[in-house]
C-alpha cells in the first residue's frame, strides 16, 4: 500500500472488445424495423406518438454515448451537458433570432462538436474513473452555468425558454406531433447510417484500436490524441442534435431539466442496450423512458426501489444488454435455417 | 490574513466529513476495483438504523456498536447476494448495479423513515472547541475519529495476516489464490469494512447535515472527488484529499467573486481536474504500469 509500489497490471479492459460486424443489425432486420417505425404512428394516439418521438431522441443521445464508450472506450457522465448545449442553442436561435427549427439543428451540431472537441483536449490525459469524474464535473456545472446572471437575457435564467412547436410544412394533413415524429425519424435514420459508416471507416477502426489497446494502437501509427478528441466531438455533436430535437418536442428548455440525472439515465440506457451495439441504444432508450413510469404505477412510495429491482433483474438476466438477446435470436434463426 | 486562517479552519472542519467518506470510498476501491455509487446510501441507511435504536432507548455508544456490526454484516450480505453473481459481468454493468442499489436503498429509507429532516445527537457536544468560533467540539471530535480510523487501518493492512491477504487479493488475485487466499471472501470482507467505515462517517456527519434519506448525496460527491484527488490507491491520500477539498471549497466561496453556494462544487471539481491533468494518478496514488 506504499506509494512507491509499482504494479504491472494485466491489460485491464474497461469496455469489452466488440467486433465491427457485431455492432449493427442486418439489412433485412433494419428494413423491417424502419417499416414498423413508419407505419405505427398512423395507427396510434398523439400521446403515444410523442413518446415514440422522445424514444428516438433519447435513442440518439444513447447512440452518441455508445460511439464514445463502445467505439473509442472513453467513458462520460457529462452527456447531459452536451444535450443542454444543443437544446439551448436551438431554443435561443428559434426564439431570439426567429430561425427555422430545422436550420437550428446543424448549427447546434457544429456548436456541440466544438464544445466536445475542446473538452476532449484536457480530458486526453484522463481515463477511467478520472475521466468519469471530469465529465461528471461538467454535468454538475452546466445547470449552474445556464443560470448565470449575464446570460439571463438569452437563456431566460432559472425560468428557461418556451419553444414554439412547428407545424407540418406544405400544408401536409398531419398533426404537429406526427410531423415532428417523422422529422425526428428522418434525422435519426440519417445519424444512424452516419454512425454505422463512421465505425466502419478508417476513423472507426482507429477508435476501436484505441479502445482495445491504446499503446498497441499508437504503435501501429494511430494518432491517439486526435482520434480521442474526435470521438468526443462527434459524440457531443450527436448528443447536441438530440438535445435540439428534445427542446423542440418538449417545447421548453430550463437549466434543471439537464442535470446529472439525465446523464445517468443515458448511461443506464447504454448498459441495458448493450455497450457497443448501436441498435441497442434505442432499446436502452425505451428502458429509461418506460421503466420508471412502470415502477411508479406498481408502487408510488417505492418507485425507486421497484426501478432498482427491475434494473437488477435486467443486468442479471442479460449482463451484456440487449445485444445478448439479439445474438441468441440470431443463433436461433441460424439453427432453424439449417433444419 | 485572519479571514484566510478562519476560512482554512472552517475548511478543515468540513473537510473531515469528506475525508471520512473518501476513506470508505478508497477502502472499497481497494477491495473490488470499482467506485461504489451506493456507498453513501448504505451509510445513510446505517445511520438511520442507529437513530432508530436511539429512539428505542439504546444509549449512543450502544447504538454505535450495534450499527457498526449491522453495517458490516449488511455490506458482506450485499456483496454475497447482489454482486457476487455479477463478478464476471462487464465493469459498466457493475456500475449500473450500483445505481440500482442506490435507488433501492434511497427509496426504502424514504418509505420506512419518510423524508422529513431529523435531529441527530453528537457524543462530543457542540460548544466551541478551545475557544475557537469556527470549530465546534463535534467537528474536532470528527477530525480525531477520522485520524484514529486512518491509523487503525494502516496497522490493519500493514501488520495483520488478514490485512496482508486482502492487499494480496486486491493487487494480484491469481497469485493470491495460488498461495491459498480465498479471494472471493476477501472481496466480501472489503465490502463489509467499507460499509462499516461508511456507517461511522454517516453517524459523524448526521449531526452537521441532519438526518434524511438524501443527506449523503452531496457528501458522497465530495468524498469521491477527495478520493480521486488523493489517489484512489492510497487511504492516506484520501484523507488528505478530503481536507484539501474542504479548504478548496471554502476558499473558492470566499475569494472568487460571484461564487454562490451552487457554484462551489463545480469550481472545486475544476480545481481537482487541473490537479489530475498534472498528476493523473492523484496526489498520493501509485502509478499503474500497464503490460502491453
Amino acid at each position: 500500500m506504499s506509494a512507491a509500489e509499482e504494479v504491472v497490471a494485466e491489460g485491464h479492459q474497461a469496455v469489452e472488445a466488440v467486433p465491427k460486424r457485431a455492432m449493427t443489425l442486418g439489412t433485412g432486420t433494419s428494413l423491417v424495423v424502419l417499416a414498423a417505425l413508419l407505419i405505427v404512428p398512423l395507427l396510434v394516439k398523439n400521446f403515444i406518438i410523442f413518446q415514440m418521438t422522445m424514444l428516438l431522441i433519447y435513442g440518439l443521445a444513447v447512440l452518441a454515448l455508445n460511439i464514445l464508450t463502445g467505439g473509442s472506450g472513453q467513458f462520460s457522465l457529462g452527456q447531459s451537458a452536451f444535450y443542454a448545449v444543443g437544446a439551448y442553442t436551438s431554443a435561443v436561435l428559434m426564439e431570439h433570432a426567429n430561425l427555422n427549427y430545422a436550420l437550428t439543428i446543424p448549427i447546434s451540431a457544429v456548436v456541440c462538436f466544438g464544445f466536445g472537441y475542446l473538452f476532449g483536449k484536457p480530458a486526453l490525459r484522463l481515463s477511467g474513473v478520472y475521466l468519469a469524474l471530469a465529465t461528471f464535473a461538467l454535468a454538475t456545472a452546466m445547470p449552474q452555468l445556464l443560470k448565470l446572471n449575464f446570460l439571463e437575457h438569452w437563456t431566460g435564467g432559472v425560468q428557461g425558454l418556451v419553444v414554439t412547436k412547428p407545424d407540418a410544412p406544405f400544408g401536409l394533413p398531419m398533426s404537429q406531433d406526427t410531423w415532428l415524429y417523422y422529422f425526428t425519424l428522418l434525422v435519426t435514420v440519417a445519424i444512424y447510417i452516419f454512425a454505422v459508416n463512421l465505425l466502419r471507416s478508417r476513423s472507426g477502426r482507429a477508435f476501436m484500436a484505441i479502445r482495445d489497446n491504446e499503446i498497441a494502437a499508437s504503435a501501429m501509427g494511430v494518432d491517439v490524441a486526435r482520434y480521442k478528441t474526435l470521438a468526443f466531438g462527434v459524440s457531443a455533436a450527436v448528443t447536441g442534435i438530440a438535445g435540439s430535437l428534445g427542446a423542440i418536442a418538449v417545447q421548453f428548455v430550463a437549466p434543471d431539466s439537464y442535470t446529472i440525472t439525465l446523464a445517468i439515465s443515458l448511461f443506464l440506457g447504454m448498459v441495458v442496450g448493450g455497450v457497443g451495439w448501436l441498435p441497442g441504444s434505442f432499446v436502452g432508450a425505451a428502458f429509461i423512458i418506460f421503466v420508471p413510469n412502470m415502477a411508479e404505477s406498481i408502487s408510488k412510495g417505492l418507485s425507486g426501489a421497484v426501478f432498482g429491482v427491475l434494473l437488477f433483474l435486467v443486468i442479471y438476466l442479460v449482463p451484456h444488454g440487449a445485444r445478448q438477446i439479439a445474438i441468441l435470436g440470431q443463433q436461433l434463426v441460424g439453427k432453424l435455417r439449417k433444419n | 490574513m485572519e479571514l484566510f486562517t478562519n476560512q482554512v479552519l472552517a475548511g478543515i472542519a468540513t473537510g473531515a466529513i469528506y475525508a471520512c467518506m473518501a476513506l470508505a470510498v478508497v477502502m472499497i476501491y481497494q477491495a473490488i476495483d470499482h467506485l461504489n455509487f451506493a456507498q453513501g446510501e448504505m451509510a445513510m441507511f446505517a445511520t438511520f438504523i442507529s437513530w432508530q435504536l436511539m429512539q428505542w432507548g439504546v444509549p449512543y455508544w450502544g447504538a454505535f456498536v450495534i450499527t457498526l456490526a449491522f453495517a458490516f454484516v449488511g455490506g458482506v450480505a450485499i456483496e454475497r447476494i447482489l454482486f457476487k453473481p455479477l463478478a464476471k459481468a462487464p465493469v459498466l454493468t457493475n456500475v449500473a448495479g450500483f445505481i440500482a442499489l442506490f435507488a433501492i436503498i434511497n427509496s426504502s429509507a424514504g418509505l420506512i423513515w419518510d423524508f422529513t429532516i431529523k435531529q441527530y445527537p453528537t457524543p462530543f457536544g457542540s460548544s466551541p472547541f478551545l475557544g475557537s468560533q469556527l470549530i465546534s467540539t463535534h467537528q474536532a471530535g470528527m477530525i480525531g475519529v477520522t485520524v484514529l480510523l486512518l491509523i487503525a487501518l494502516y496497522f490493519f493492512f500493514q501488520y495483520t495476516r488478514i490485512g496482508l491477504a486482502m492487499r494480496a487479493a486486491a493487487s494480484v488475485p491469481e497469485s493470491a489464490r495460488l498461495v491459498g487466499i480465498n479471494t472471493s471472501w476477501m472481496i466480501a470482507l472489503g465490502w463489509g469494512m467499507a460499509s462499516a467505515i461508511g456507517a461511522i462517517a454517516g453517524m459523524l456527519i448526521a449531526p452537521v447535515v441532519f438526518l434524511e434519506p438524501n443527506m449523503m448525496g452531496g457528501v458522497l460527491i465530495y468524498g469521491f472527488a477527495a478520493a480521486v484527488l488523493g489517489g484512489l490507491t492510497s487511504p492516506f491520500g484520501a484523507v488528505v484529499g478530503g481536507f484539501l477539498m474542504g479548504i478548496f471549497e471554502n476558499l473558492a466561496g470566499t475569494y472568487i467573486p460571484g461564487v454562490g453556494n451552487e457554484l462551489k462544487l463545480p469550481i472545486a471539481l475544476a480545481l481537482i481536474i487541473s490537479v489530475l491533468v498534472v498528476k493523473p494518478a492523484g496526489l498520493f496514488g501509485r502509478h499503474i504500469v500497464k503490460r502491453v
